[in-house]
């Protein structure tokens, strides 16, 4: 090296790219198998990387995401079918690790809210309508509303002199 | 001396704000126009003393004050200075400083320009802003003093955050929090209409250019953050259902919805409850999300337990304007009237069924969101809820809502004739099976979600368009006639059309990456060529630079097609000195509206051979063209006369006479 600074910020560089956010799935990692392959990286969207900030383990650059993907893929290598393979992560890490949390007793509120919502809003809007819809049809007041109509009546009549 | 100025305006911003929160009101009981018109200059001054601490705060930065701690920890004298200014609001104390910033111009806005409102309205809806105001100013001086003094004072800062370093995420929290703000003054105005117990569809026309800059911002800052994620940290992704992202989202489903329930209160004073608990629901929303962001509950439960003085002040915020807000619903909302009749089939109901799917989605959101910490919170259990989750809950909710946009305006209110809009609409019909069959054809046979979606988006463009076309009846009226018809109608008809014509953009665009997206990882030698989709790319060489705050290890990189040159390309990977953090700088080449997206990953021992991840992205850039271009149909209805800010209301538009509570 005949510059000195040259050679300090190559080493810099070095160290930098050494401890720097390294990429999801390394070259290395990958399988021969594309079918496989393809399986190993839709399984990895799903599974979270603990350490990491809601990423997937397929978008992390972080050593335990790699420890994970490494093992999904021996996993199905193994011949492990898909379920096989989160059963054997849950096993190992709990629930934490999926990050679509499977349909049970206490996610029941989680899956449910949006069709449910959905229904009821439904339901709201139609029994509103139909109400709204039959006064208007008879063109009639309710008893309520003839009640209420007769007081304002009754009070106007009070309040002229 | 500054920073005390700081402070000190603050300190009497507060003063005044406790004066607005009350007088007012009292005066709009009493009937008392003196005290009523008092809140405008107070609002005005309010917004001269907060500005004046930001300006404090602003100055700070400037000339790197490291006496002052915000400025110390968020700082760095060697910084750009556009990063000095940005930093302000880059940090926990400076970013609410901005949000009370922009919450008292709106303030002042709402005293300025609101000259045609009602005077008990009016001054109901400043004293709400008012409370608003307390509220956070009490905040930051309780908890997050940005003048904070450090002695001794530092010799050198420590730097900010150097993935905030970025003009993209300098600009995002300003255009989100005008857009989160912006909603406090549909909830103060829906806020008034409850305390006065009456609302008409006047009230409607002075709430939905508010809630229409809020929603053009909200847009714009959501897009900004997304275009960021996707070129800053470097993989790739645009949207990540990351509980940051679904914070700034749930407003933005609510604030739509919000949008349209107005319109049906403004054109047929039906919908009014509805539209007065959308508004409440929407800054409750925006409150939630600076709440999430704010109080640190999202890295962890325990995080929030540890420190907790900052987010239980802020809970206290929120059950207050939440708790309170939804109570005061509850007791007024049966005094306001119900509104006129329609069938299910029209324009309102229409609009009913895009209130209830945005209602339903948004919850799905906020479940998604919360449900991990609740269940933690309650049961100890750690659960994820990630990205294959809201795909699949929150995606089927959209597609009924995508089909259905197009019929919305082409059914009559009050009573609609499906089966005729449905003929009309044979022409958008035609053109998303031909897309869709184009689709088919040009990807060999590919993806169904590829072919379905692109069908999907033509439906939504031409749809909007087809809608425009019809109202200017060319076959009637010959095109001379037909031209100035187009001409003449009004500006709000084009916002729809293009807002709705945005949307389907942004769904090609969506639907382009996530089905199409060809991606290469591999190890490259220097002279190495590799392919990605239509594209060969060399690396020609790699070299270590140093920036001003930052050293950088940077790839030369040749694009090429059909072997002609196309671009160069320098992914680089940084470390940002002063905090020893690394980043990654994605290379990205535009081309046509697709990109091609190159990032280093980890470099093995020798700089001329690199570990290269590569995307072909095709129409990606259109998620954001078409963000683009719905804020283009929020403002040019925002532009109709209708609801210019302090326009005259024309004659034929008489506001229908108000509906007493009782």
């Amino acid at each position: 090296m005949r510059h000195p600074l040259r050679a300090v910020l190559l080493a810099i560089g070095l160290v930098l790219a050494a401890i720097g956010p390294a990429l999801a799935v390394q070259p290395g990692e990958r399988l021969q198998d594309p079918a496989l392959e393809a399986r190993a990286r839709a399984l990895s969207a799903e599974i979270r990387c603990m350490v990491c900030q809601n990423q997937s383990i397929d978008d992390s650059d972080a050593q335990l995401a790699k420890d994970l993907r490494v093992l999904v893929r021996e996993r199905l290598s193994a011949g492990d079918d898909d379920d096989a393979v989160r059963d054997f992560l849950v096993a190992r890490y709990g629930e934490f690790v999926l990050l679509k949390p499977r349909f049970e007793g206490h996610t029941l509120i989680l899956w449910l809210a949006a069709p449910v919502l959905v229904a009821v809003g439904a339901l709201a809007s139609f029994l509103a309508w139909r109400r709204r819809a039959r006064v208007a049809a008879d063109g009639r007041l309710s008893a309520e509303e003839e009640a209420a109509l007769a007081r304002v009546l009754s009070e106007d009549q009070r309040g002229m002199p | 001396m500054v920073a005390e100025i700081g402070h000190f305006a603050l300190v009497l911003a507060l003063a005044l704000a406790l004066v607005q929160s009350v007088m007012p009101i009292v005066g709009a009981r009493r009937g008392d126009p003196a005290l009523m018109a008092a809140a405008s200059p107070i609002a005005t001054a309010q917004l001269a003393f907060v500005g004046l601490s930001f300006a404090a705060l602003t100055y700070a930065y400037l000339v790197s004050d490291f006496s002052v701690a915000n400025v110390y920890e968020n700082s760095h004298s060697l910084k750009p200075l556009i990063y000095k200014i940005t930093g302000v609001w880059g940090n926990h104390e400076g970013s609410m400083l901005l949000w009370v910033l922009i919450l008292a111009l709106f303030g002042w806005s709402v005293a300025a320009f609101g000259q045609n409102l009602p005077a008990s309205l009016k001054a109901n809806v400043l004293g709400v802003q008012g409370w608003i105001t307390v509220a956070f100013l009490g905040f930051i001086l309780a908890t997050s003093n940005p003048f904070a003094r450090l002695s001794p004072a530092p010799f050198e800062g420590q730097d900010l955050n150097p993935i905030l370093q970025d003009i993209g995420l300098a600009i995002h929290p300003p255009l989100l929090y005008l857009g989160y703000v912006g909603f406090s003054i549909s909830f103060a105005f829906a806020v008034a209409a409850l305390i006065e117990g009456r609302i008409d569809a006047a009230w409607a026309r002075w709430v939905r250019p508010w809630t229409l800059a809020a929603w053009v911002f909200l847009t714009a800052g959501i897009a900004m953050g997304s275009y960021w994620a996707y070129y800053e940290l470097g993989w790739g992704g645009w949207w990540f259902w990351d509980p940051v992202e679904n914070a700034s989202f749930m407003p933005w489903l609510a604030g739509t919805a919000l949008l349209h329930s107005a319109v049906v209160m403004e054109k047929r004073n039906a919908l009014k409850i509805w539209t007065v608990l959308l508004a409440i629901l929407t800054f409750s929303l925006s409150l939630l999300g600076t709440f999430l962001v704010r109080s640190g509950v999202l890295t962890s439960v325990h995080a929030f337990a540890t420190d907790p003085a900052r987010g239980v002040f802020i809970l206290a915020i929120l059950c207050v304007f939440i708790g309170g807000g939804l109570s005061l619903f509850a007791l007024r909302a049966s005094q306001l009237s119900q509104g006129g009749v329609f069938a299910p089939v029209s324009r309102e109901g229409a609009l009913v069924f895009n209130n209830i799917i945005l209602t339903a989605s948004c919850a799905t959101v906020l479940v998604g969101t919360l449900y991990p910490l609740v269940l933690e919170a309650l049961t100890g259990e750690k659960i994820s809820v990630g990205a294959p989750f809201f795909n699949l809950t929150f995606g089927p909710l959209m597609i009924p809502l995508m089909l259905a946009v197009p019929f919305g305006p082409y059914l009559a209110w009050k009573r609609g004739d499906l089966l005729g809009a449905s003929q009309r609409l044979m022409a958008a019909f035609a053109a998303a099976i031909a897309a869709a069959l184009m689709a088919w054809y040009l990807t060999e046979g590919g993806p169904v979600l590829a072919v379905l979606g692109i069908g999907l988006a033509a439906w939504l463009i031409v749809g909007a368009i087809s809608e425009l076309v019809s109202r200017a009846r060319f076959a009637d009226v010959g095109l001379a006639i037909g031209w100035r018809r187009l001409a003449g109608l009004p500006r709000s008809a084009y916002g729809t059309a293009v807002a709705h014509a945005g949307l389907g953009v942004m769904i090609l665009g969506i639907v382009g990456v996530t089905s199409l997206q060809v991606e290469n990882i591999l190890v490259m030698k220097q002279g190495q060529t590799a392919t990605i989709g239509r594209y060969e790319v060399t690396f020609d060489s790699a070299e270590t630079r140093r920036g001003p705050n930052y050293t950088e290890l940077v790839a030369h990189m040749t694009a090429r097609k059909d072997g002609v040159v196309v671009a160069k390309m320098d992914p680089a990977k940084r470390l940002y000195t002063a905090r020893q953090m690394p980043t990654t700088e994605a290379s990205i080449v535009t081309h046509g509206v697709s990109q091609l997206y190159v990032t280093l990953g980890e470099e093995s021992e020798r700089t001329d051979q690199l570990v290269v991840r590569m995307f072909d992205k095709p129409l990606v850039t259109l998620i954001w063209i078409g963000a683009l271009v719905m804020m283009a149909g929020g403002i040019l209805s925002l532009s109709d006369r209708r609801l210019r800010v302090g326009a005259p209301t024309p004659a034929r538009h008489t506001p229908a006479a108000p509906v007493a509570a009782e």
